[in-house]
């Protein structure tokens, strides 16, 4: 802050105080006014006592002075003048992180040695991890963990992305962003009926032969690339396997044809800011847990 | 309306502005407590927000707080105010024209609020969520208030000025201030603007308006309804005068540092904090000024509470006053708010102000104001303005309790972690444990919502010329 508003705020806030203080003390008067003496001033018939003000009340005020006063030397407040503590909010976060950190570095640090298929199964990491997954994870993926539109299911063993712990915990450090591309213009309304229906015989669904037949050319010209030549998909891109019958979007046919037409763009977040490196690897142990 | 109004007409001062408000805040008090009601039973019910947009408890929420300060609360300073200065200055309104401009005009806001609300326009800023257009026809409508209230006390006929004109002046002066100040924002279209201000600065300007329409708007401004009604219906002198002067002084000048405690543990700097929880905690003796001297004027008088429940109502009202003037210093300490903010401890901390204190002061006084509004001696029913009191008074301690204990229970779920360092409870969990909190809280609003209907009903008796008042229950005559 400029010198000139330090200066500012300084004045301000000592006009105010000195300004309250006196006009408190210009108005104690001690001695009790003779009973029924009122001010003379009438309006309309409401007349006024001119009584002491209560003792406790002005030594109350007073007290709230005196602590403010010695809050604005002890604490920041007065313009640049740090108070005596030097204290700051930054610095008071800071102190009980490293105290937090301190007391669960042992913990934290027996765990992080041990591998995540290992402690998968540990009730105590299965608690730690249920809570993380509840303050970070439910809001999307549910409580249970079983996803919801446009959120995968992690309990089931259809990972879009791999299954294993070393690529949870990839997909929780730097998050996952989907990109399906919109077809809608390039096949036209009949090329995504098409297809739409090839993708359904690809999951054993009562079809229109004749529309899926048409609909496996554009499969393998269009789709294929990512989803692969028999539609299992490739988790290396994040495709997702078309053949067994989960749909992130909804598996019905005007679902699934509106993601042939409009594309879809799935964000997962990075968790490397928010959630430390062992909080994320108890995490992947549970998220890793809940499909064994 | 037109002919009750001519039969009514004081020969001295202007009954007419003073009767279209009073009965208008028991109008919009049913509206937006029903509203109230509404929401609340929306956050134990989520199934009653609707497939409607429109009803979705978003766009209800701001309608709710704007119905109930500024139309409710709004229309009942403006009906008092107005009757204060011209019977304690002795004088009429300077202009009757001017007076009804700021009652159509008023109108016109609150009803600009009561459509766009819903439709979703809306600047974002807490208790000023009205869009540029109704902002500027509220600065009109306040300036012209401004010249009526002012010019009434310059051309007054009583040397001094009483003091519930100092408080309804500040109030009037510092809430223009206020609004205006906070309201600045570059148009897009009619119903589309951009506040000036970004980021930190747009908070604590938004802050400094936020708790200023609370010591300004609803305490300042009711507090000059106190210093008349109360004195007047105990007919009793003001307790002490050096008193009003040390408490009004403070008051105004302390409350406008206040807000930055709403912002403790911001991106606000550490100094502005300070300041704002150490002026809060200075507030408290000047706050209680105004219920020392409105409580103690009653001395000599407190026989009149068993047989007046108009009376009962302006001191209950003073009482949670104090309530809520001593919490809200506390919570304004960096280690309890710590605990108590973004919890229901601040909606409950909120109503014990909105219910126990404006909404009881303005009930009580306007008991006081019906009778002498549509010519008769007294209200209708002394018997429902009773049943009236006990609805507002358990309605009230249902809601703050409720939302105490909900409010406790967050703070602690929140902060509590477990032996491994993790927290003990996800979000949803303190939602789910706040669940009877709610229910409770709907009961309590749904009661003094009730109450308001016995008054509408009381009111309209009182009105009718054709319907004797009941003879006053025989306590009050033996009384």
């Amino acid at each position: 802050m400029a010198s000139f508003w330090s200066l500012w705020v300084i004045i301000l806030t000592a006009v105010t105080i000195v300004g309250i203080t006196w006009i408190l003390f210009a108005n104690r008067k001690r001695e009790q006014q003779p009973e029924d003496k009122t001010t003379g001033h009438v309006y309309d018939g409401i007349e006024e006592y001119d009584n002491p003000l209560p003792a406790w009340w002005f030594y109350m005020f007073l007290i709230t002075i005196v602590f403010g006063v010695g809050y604005l030397i002890v604490y920041p407040g007065m313009g640049n003048f740090p108070g005596i503590l030097d204290w700051t909010q930054v610095d008071q976060h800071e102190r009980e992180v490293a105290r937090a950190e301190e007391k669960y570095r042992d913990m934290r640090d027996r765990y992080l040695a041990l591998p995540v298929e290992e402690i998968a199964a540990d009730p105590k990491v299965r608690k730690m991890g249920m809570r993380l997954f509840g303050n970070n994870c439910a809001q999307c993926h549910g409580a249970d963990a079983k996803g919801a539109y446009g959120f995968p299911n992690l309990t089931d063993d259809d990972w879009i992305y791999g299954g294993d712990p070393a690529t949870i915990k990839a997909t929780l450090v730097n998050g996952r962003r989907a990109a399906m591309p919109a077809w809608g213009d390039i096949l036209g309304d009949q090329g995504v009926s098409e297809a739409t229906e090839y993708l359904l015989a690809l999951n054993g669904r009562d079809v229109d032969d004749a529309k899926a037949s048409a609909g496996e050319k554009h499969f393998t010209t269009y789709c294929a690339a990512c989803h692969g030549a028999d539609g299992t998909g490739n988790p290396a891109l994040g495709a997702p396997n078309l053949t067994n019958g989960v749909w992130l979007y909804g598996g019905t046919r005007e679902q699934i044809a509106h993601t042939l037409r409009a594309g879809r763009n799935g964000v997962m977040p990075a968790f490397n800011e928010s959630l430390s490196e062992d909080k994320i690897h108890i995490l992947t142990a549970y998220v890793y847990g809940l499909s064994q | 309306m037109s002919e009750l109004n001519s039969a009514l007409e004081h020969p001295t001062y202007n009954y007419k502005v003073v009767r279209q408000f009073a009965v208008m805040t028991v109008v919009w008090g049913i509206v937006g407590m029903l509203v109230g009601v509404l929401i609340a039973a929306q956050l134990a019910w989520p199934q009653l927000n609707p497939g409607v947009e429109w009803l979705h408890f978003g766009r209800l929420r701001p309608l709710h707080t704007n119905a109930v300060i500024f139309a409710f609360g709004g229309c009942a300073l403006f009906a008092t105010s107005y009757y204060i200065v011209q019977r304690t200055c002795q004088t009429r309104l300077i202009s009757d024209k001017l007076a009804a401009v700021t009652f159509w005009g008023w109108q016109l806001v609150i009803l600009s609020a009561a459509i766009t609300l819903p439709l979703g326009l809306t600047s974002g800023k807490e208790y000023a969520e009205l869009e540029w257009p109704i902002d500027v026809l509220i600065t009109l409508v306040w300036v012209t208030y401004a010249i009526v209230f002012f010019g009434t006390i310059m051309k007054r006929k009583v040397e001094h000025i009483y003091v519930a004109n100092w408080f309804l002046g500040a109030f009037i002066i510092a809430v223009a201030i206020l609004h205006v100040i906070n309201s600045l924002a570059i148009p897009v279209g009619l119903t589309r603007s951009y506040s000036v201000f970004s980021g930190t600065v747009d908070a604590m300007v938004q802050w400094w308006y936020g708790h200023n329409a609370v010591g300004f708007f609803l305490t300042a401004g009711f507090l000059g309804m106190m210093y008349y009604f109360v004195p007047k219906q105990a007919e009793r002198p003001v307790y002490s005068y050096r008193l009003s002067i040390v408490h009004f002084w403070a008051l105004v000048a302390v409350y406008i540092w206040a807000g930055p405690h709403h912002l403790h543990y911001t991106t606000l700097p550490d100094w502005a904090q300070s300041l704002g929880m150490v002026m809060s905690l200075i507030l408290l003796a000047p706050s209680w000024g105004g219920m020392i001297n409105g409580i103690m004027t009653l001395s000599g008088a407190w026989h009149k509470l068993r047989t007046d429940p108009i009376l009962r109502f302006l001191v209950v009202s003073l009482s949670f006053y104090g309530m809520s003037t001593f919490e809200g210093p506390m919570m304004s300490i960096k280690t309890v708010n710590a605990l108590s903010h973004y919890t229901d401890w601040t909606i409950g901390h909120v109503h014990s102000g909105a219910l126990g204190w404006v909404a009881m002061i303005s009930i009580g006084s306007l008991y006081h104001l019906f009778p002498i509004l549509f010519g008769k001696e007294r209200m209708y029913s002394t018997d429902l303005i009773n049943v009236h009191f006990w609805m507002s008074t358990i309605g009230t301690v249902l809601y703050i309790a409720s939302m105490w204990v909900n409010g406790i229970m967050q703070g602690l779920m929140w902060r509590a972690y477990n032996q491994d360092g993790t927290l003990t409870y996800t979000f949803v969990e303190s939602v789910a444990a706040s669940y009877p909190g709610y229910l409770v809280r709907v009961i309590g609003g749904a009661i003094f919502f009730a109450g308001m209907l016995v008054m509408a009903y009381n009111v309209y008796m009182t009105s009718r010329r054709d319907v004797e008042v009941q003879p006053a229950p025989a306590a009050a005559s033996a009384a």
